[in-house]
């Protein structure tokens, strides 16, 4: 083909950085902020602002909001993969029972047969719980997949029998009995005083962020400038560079901000041979295991979803399945692959939560698949396929999170509760229909 | 003159039938390189059936299909594009929600040595092969459902020429566009044969692709009535053709010509 240069390149493209309008628009297109997800945000902030009124103060402190971070973090790593199957135009309804069954599958591997070979805490038994948990769940999902993709069922029938099977299956692993206690080690998934790496780590993981921010900066501009677009403004890239780091650090500073309570304190200094000094000792939490998985999780989805084959294909099906099948691609597999996906999801999040409880129980999960759903939709999913961002359903995660445990610290009764999450889903759905009815 | 050479594509005798409804019942098609063959019909011919066939979407029950002189094995679309067959749907088959370089490079994205996508050398090819072909579109980073009918159209031909199609079927090239968009449509059309890539345009009206095409082929109840060189024959006897099925003496009949008594 022609290797001439392109004067099409020259030219301020889509005229998007030379566009007249108000200047808070000009500001938006230079920064390349997506105000939909931002909007989202200042819900978030609005909805802490007002249970920590309402609760005197109870809600922003970082106690709550560590804990907060912890409770979301099992659901925010399903919605990734449920994102991902709602813009292909399928869902998944049967994502809490496989956490259900996957769950107490890796309870009774850790307690029951890994012991008979390695004995009890044996370094490995976590993870090998956990690599057969993940294998499982992506079995379940694949051959859910399957059955969507090959034999032609609805993706919605298949869930929901998967719903009913699955979660009666979780029952038969044990005849209904509770698994308890976990692996120390496979414990520490869930949080807790152990499970949290600390304020120097948490530190070292925020600045490794920033590192990453400020380099994916540097190479947008770069790569800008090896095809001659049009760069953005340096402010601009400032102004993103220094507020992503801002809210990273910001982060970790309030994560930090939480200490150990007083027993665990003590027990943590007899550990570590500290002396107990006579008005106590803050030893700060940072970030929690389970909160660094599922930020993991979400990075690498988001990864998969923008920088991969594998995450265009799954857009694409989602907009026009035709067009998709027409340009050559295997949407069949895409289909399997992603419910594969789905299902070893559900078992990372079945590792957090039976970690976190400490315990399997065959009522693990129970109605996740709702919560799951609705914060992907909540973070602009749209049912309709085709669109969705991986970060838009953690922030939907978070809102869900936060709602509930504002509701509980306000002692509103769980009727009334579930209530109000009912009506938030439908008041965020719409409001983002008329969001994208006027963006057009 | 283009008739002592091989031709690019040589259907022979193609049946298909859907629940014992014959579509197409022993159609033979040619196209040499080059050349843009009109195939009409009224709608339920079995004209985009045919094409359907050739570019892999179905499966043939009967008949050869050969591709330079050579019988070729198309079974799926990607079994076409490895002929070189590109095909522009009727429905404007373009994901909807991806922008313009992700379409053109839909199923075999470049990139990078880590097997990621590379999003910035796409858009950098997108932009060269869509400045060629219309340059005022500049609209490359909002997903295809924005853009108008002529556009997401100039975005469906971009993506077949950018993989070198030799063979490009357009199905109602020109059905969903304004008529200065048609009128570009038929520029690039001429730009294209001069480049030797042979082309097949499908419509069920006659309008649309007389002026543009060097020979029809009209369809008529799954079987071909007969074809002609156009400047052999009027408008209104190729309309005689599609409706009736009668044969002018211009044309050479084929199986699903009308009987003469």
């Amino acid at each position: 083909m022609t290797d001439q240069t392109i004067p099409v390149a020259i030219k301020p493209a889509s005229g998007a950085r030379a566009a007249p309008g108000n200047p808070l628009k000009r500001f938006f297109q230079a920064t390349e902020i997506d105000t939909r997800l931002l909007g989202m945000v200042v819900a978030m902030l609005l909805i802490w602002l007002g249970f920590h009124v309402l609760s005197d103060g109870l809600f922003l402190t970082s106690r709550n909001l560590w804990n907060l971070s912890v409770q979301a973090a099992s659901v925010s790593v399903m919605a990734t993969g449920m994102v991902l199957v709602i813009v292909t135009r399928n869902i998944d309804l049967s994502v809490g029972s496989i956490l259900g069954f996957v769950g107490m599958i890796m309870a009774v591997t850790q307690t029951k047969f890994l012991p008979v070979w390695l004995g009890y805490d044996h370094p490995l038994t976590w993870i090998l719980a956990l690599s057969i948990g993940i294998a499982l769940g992506a079995a379940i999902g694949a051959f859910q997949g399957a059955i969507i993709a090959f034999l032609n069922v609805p993706s919605f029938i298949v869930t929901l029998g998967g719903l009913l099977v699955w979660r009666g299956a979780a029952w038969m692993v044990t005849s209904g009995a509770t698994v308890a206690p976990m692996d120390t080690k496979f414990r520490l998934m869930g949080g807790g005083a152990d499970g949290s790496i600390g304020a120097t780590a948490s530190w070292i993981v925020g600045v490794i962020a920033c590192v990453f921010i400020v380099l994916s900066i540097l190479h947008s501009r770069k790569q800008r400038k090896r095809f001659g677009f049009p760069l953005k403004p340096i402010w601009a890239e400032f102004f993103v560079g220094i507020a992503s780091c801002g809210i990273v650090l910001g982060a970790v500073k309030v994560l930090n901000s939480y200490y150990m309570p007083v027993n665990l304190a003590r027990r943590y200094a007899e550990e570590h041979g500290i002396a107990w000094p006579e008005n106590g000792l803050d030893i700060p939490l940072g970030i929690a295991i389970p909160v660094l998985i599922a930020l993991s999780i979400a990075i690498g989805m988001n990864f998969l979803t923008n920088r991969t084959r594998f995450g265009r294909y799954v857009f694409a099906i989602g907009g026009n399945p035709e067009a998709a099948e027409l340009a050559g691609i295997k949407t069949r597999w895409v289909t399997v692959r992603l419910f594969a996906l789905m299902g070893a999801l559900c078992a990372i999040a079945a590792a957090i939560s039976t970690a976190r409880l400490n315990a399997a129980t065959n009522a693990q999960g129970t109605l996740d698949e709702l919560y799951t759903i609705a914060a992907a939709v909540i973070g602009g999913t749209s049912l309709a396929g085709g669109v969705g961002t991986i970060a838009g359903a953690v922030l939907g995660a978070l809102v869900m999170q936060s709602l509930n445990s504002g509701m509980v610290l306000l002692g509103m009764d769980a009727p009334l509760q579930s209530i109000v999450i009912g009506m938030v889903l439908v008041l965020a759905v719409w409001l983002d229909t008329i969001y994208r009815a006027r963006a057009r | 003159m283009t008739q002592n050479k091989t031709p690019l594509v040589e259907m022979r005798n193609v049946s298909i039938s859907f629940g014992g409804i014959h579509a197409v019942d022993g159609a033979s098609v040619d196209l040499f390189p080059g050349e843009v063959v009109a195939l009409l019909g009224h709608n339920g011919a079995g004209k985009s059936t045919l094409i359907k066939i050739l570019s892999g979407a179905y499966r043939r029950d009967s008949g050869e299909i050969l591709i330079n002189g050579e019988a070729a094995d198309i079974n799926n679309p990607r079994d076409a594009k490895k002929y070189g067959i590109e095909t522009i749907y009727q429905t404007l088959a373009v994901a909807d929600n991806v922008d313009a370089a992700a379409n053109l490079y839909l199923g075999r994205e470049l990139r990078t040595p880590w097997g990621t996508l590379d999003d910035v050398a796409m858009e950098a090819k997108a932009r060269e092969v869509m400045g060629r072909l219309n340059p005022n579109f500049q609209r490359f980073k909002e997903p295809v459902k924005a853009l108008s009918g002529g556009q997401r159209q100039s975005v469906a031909i971009a993506r077949a020429i950018l993989f070198d199609a030799r063979i490009l079927i357009m199905d109602e090239p020109t059905a969903a566009l304004g008529p200065q968009e048609t009128a570009q449509v038929g520029e690039l059309i001429t730009q294209l044969k001069r480049e030797g890539i042979g082309i097949f345009l499908i419509s069920h009206d006659i309008h649309d692709v007389f002026d543009l095409a060097d020979r029809v082929f009209v369809m008529k109840n799954g079987r071909v009535v007969g074809h002609a060189r156009t400047e052999d024959v009027t408008k209104d006897e190729v309309l005689g053709m599609i409706i009736l099925g009668k044969v002018p003496p211009g044309a050479t009949a084929g199986p699903g010509a009308m009987q003469m008594a």
